[in-house]
């Protein structure tokens, strides 16, 4: 990654599910793919994760789900970014996602869904062509 | 693009969070006009305080920097984190993982944290640091906490930044004086031993009171030793107490603040006389013949270095 401008990307897990290992890769390999990744951990509600991306003024927002319940978890944090001002902030999702769902997360304003078995240079490679490198 | 400066610092002013969160990043990356914008806010700068939390990597202290700040926001206090972790050296990425430790003050309005990464800055880290802390100030922050890890001589040099360090240590590591580095004492002003629901913090406790007692470094007044438990919520009120009391030795402050000024000053010029004088020798192509001539073994580095200069001097 040449761009001066350090990309800056949330990772969070809502929910109450403990697969955390998903995060982690993508985390350190964000990391080593030249991103400033901030992790935020398991369990967190849609306001800790909303405000932590304001705070740390993110990129994007990648919220990790392998419950089930992505449909409703990414629905109430794209719902709170638009409350608080902040839905122009990217949001992807990662986790177990059946492709019948994916589609319906995309019309929320995900702007893209990555599932088991996605290489990271997939994800970052998605990130640095979304992202504009002014 | 100036116009885009004055919003963010509009924003500031009327405590816009997303304002003061992106004007720091803009900062941080050093956008052009960022010294103007820094100009702007250094006005609406000097009334909060700044604390310093260094120690070894795993010694507790994000966990003990959520715990401060949720007794200061209790104490009615508005508190700006500042957490420093490093950049890697391979890929430029970082991992910032100390918002972990501090899950529970991310809802308190009071409180606001930015994770930030040491991006390689070679002192410029520092500089970074001190124009973070001014935003915040700017923004109506109080208490300033700034989480270092007391490895580097840059995060060492952080720290100096602020009004006082502390310095977070851990029983069960041994000689608790082994376990205090090397030029940590010139900058403690507080001495924490956290995990002190573990044996051994009084073993610690003792070593670094016995050192402080036998140290010609420590003039004026003698730093606090304190025990706490940030997982047990143990001590802290103490340990605010003592962080927030005002120091005796006024005179002590002033030349730290001087000294303070004076580097800031002097890294501030060394950075700007270097990217001006960089600048005009590549755009006039001086740097590339220069670089031509040694490759061709017609000069050397040092005297490249000091005609350069000549010519520049004489422009
Ligand atoms: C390991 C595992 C566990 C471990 C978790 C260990 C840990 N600390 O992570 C343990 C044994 C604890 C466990 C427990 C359970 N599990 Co489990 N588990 C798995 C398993 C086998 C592998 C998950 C894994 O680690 N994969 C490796 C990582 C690297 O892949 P990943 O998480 O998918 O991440 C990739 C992508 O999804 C994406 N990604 C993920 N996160 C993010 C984030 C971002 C920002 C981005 C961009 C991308 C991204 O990128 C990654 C790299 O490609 C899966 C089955 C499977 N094959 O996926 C079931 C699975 C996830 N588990 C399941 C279930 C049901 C459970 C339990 C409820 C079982 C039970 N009845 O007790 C419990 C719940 C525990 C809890 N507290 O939540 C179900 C979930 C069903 C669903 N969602 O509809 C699965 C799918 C198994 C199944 N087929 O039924 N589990
Ligand atoms: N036993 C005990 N563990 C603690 C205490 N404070 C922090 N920890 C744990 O120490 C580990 C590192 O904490 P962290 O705050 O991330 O340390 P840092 O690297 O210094 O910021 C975590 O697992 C914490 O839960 C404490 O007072 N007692
Ligand atoms: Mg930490």
């Amino acid at each position: 990654m040449n761009q001066k401008r350090k990309i800056r990307v949330l990772v969070a897990k809502p929910g109450l599910d403990g697969h955390e290992r998903g995060a982690h890769v993508v985390a350190y390999g964000l990391r080593d793919a030249g991103f400033e990744v901030i992790y935020t951990g398991l369990r967190q509600t849609t306001e800790q994760i909303v405000n932590a991306a304001i705070q740390e003024d993110v990129d994007v927002i990648g919220l990790s789900i392998l419950s089930g319940a992505h449909v409703s978890l990414t629905r109430k944090v794209m719902d709170e970014l638009k409350n608080q001002k902040a839905g122009d902030i990217m949001v992807i999702v990662g986790g177990i996602v059946p492709d019948e769902d994916i589609m319906e997360l995309k019309e929320m304003g995900v702007r893209e869904v990555f599932t088991a078995g996605t290489p990271i240079s997939a994800i970052s490679g998605f990130i640095e062509s979304a992202i504009p490198a002014d | 693009m100036k116009n885009s400066w004055d919003k963010l610092i509009q924003g500031v002013r009327k405590k816009d969070i997303r304002a003061m969160a992106r004007l720091i990043t803009r900062v941080e990356n050093r956008e052009d006009g960022w010294k103007t914008a820094m100009t702007e806010i250094y006005p609406l700068t000097g009334k909060a305080r700044v604390f310093g939390i260094t120690g070894s990597p795993g010694a507790g202290k994000s966990t003990l920097t959520s715990e401060i700040a949720k007794e200061l926001a209790d104490r009615g206090h508005t508190v700006g984190i500042i957490a420093v972790d490093p950049s890697s050296p391979f890929s430029g990425g970082a991992l910032l993982g100390d918002r972990l430790r501090m899950q529970q003050i991310f809802t308190v309005k009071e409180i606001y944290i930015r994770s930030m990464a040491t991006r390689g800055m070679l002192g410029g880290l520092c500089q970074a640091a001190r124009d973070v802390i001014r935003i915040m100030d700017a923004f109506g922050k109080d208490v300033i906490l700034i989480e270092t890890v007391g490895v580097g001589q840059d995060e060492i040099e952080i720290v100096k930044t602020a009004d006082r360090v502390m310095v977070v240590c851990i029983p069960g590591m041994g000689d608790g004086i082994q376990a205090i580095k090397a030029g940590v004492m010139e900058i403690a002003d507080l001495y924490v031993i956290n995990k002190a629901d573990k044996p051994g913090a009084d073993e610690v406790e003792a070593d670094i009171q016995a050192m402080l007692s036998l140290s010609s470094d420590v003039e004026g007044d003698v730093p606090p030793v304190l025990q706490t438990s940030a997982l047990k919520k143990q001590g802290i009120q103490q340990l605010v107490s003592a962080l927030l009391e005002n120091p005796s030795d006024t005179q002590k402050q002033k030349v730290k603040e001087e000294i303070r000024i004076r580097e800031e000053i002097l890294s501030l010029m060394e950075r700007e006389v270097f990217r001006q004088v960089r600048s005009v020798w590549e755009n006039d192509g001086s740097l590339q013949d220069s670089v031509s001539q040694v490759m061709q073994k017609t000069s050397d580095p040092y005297t490249i270095v000091k005609q350069m200069l000549l010519n520049h001097k004489n422009r």
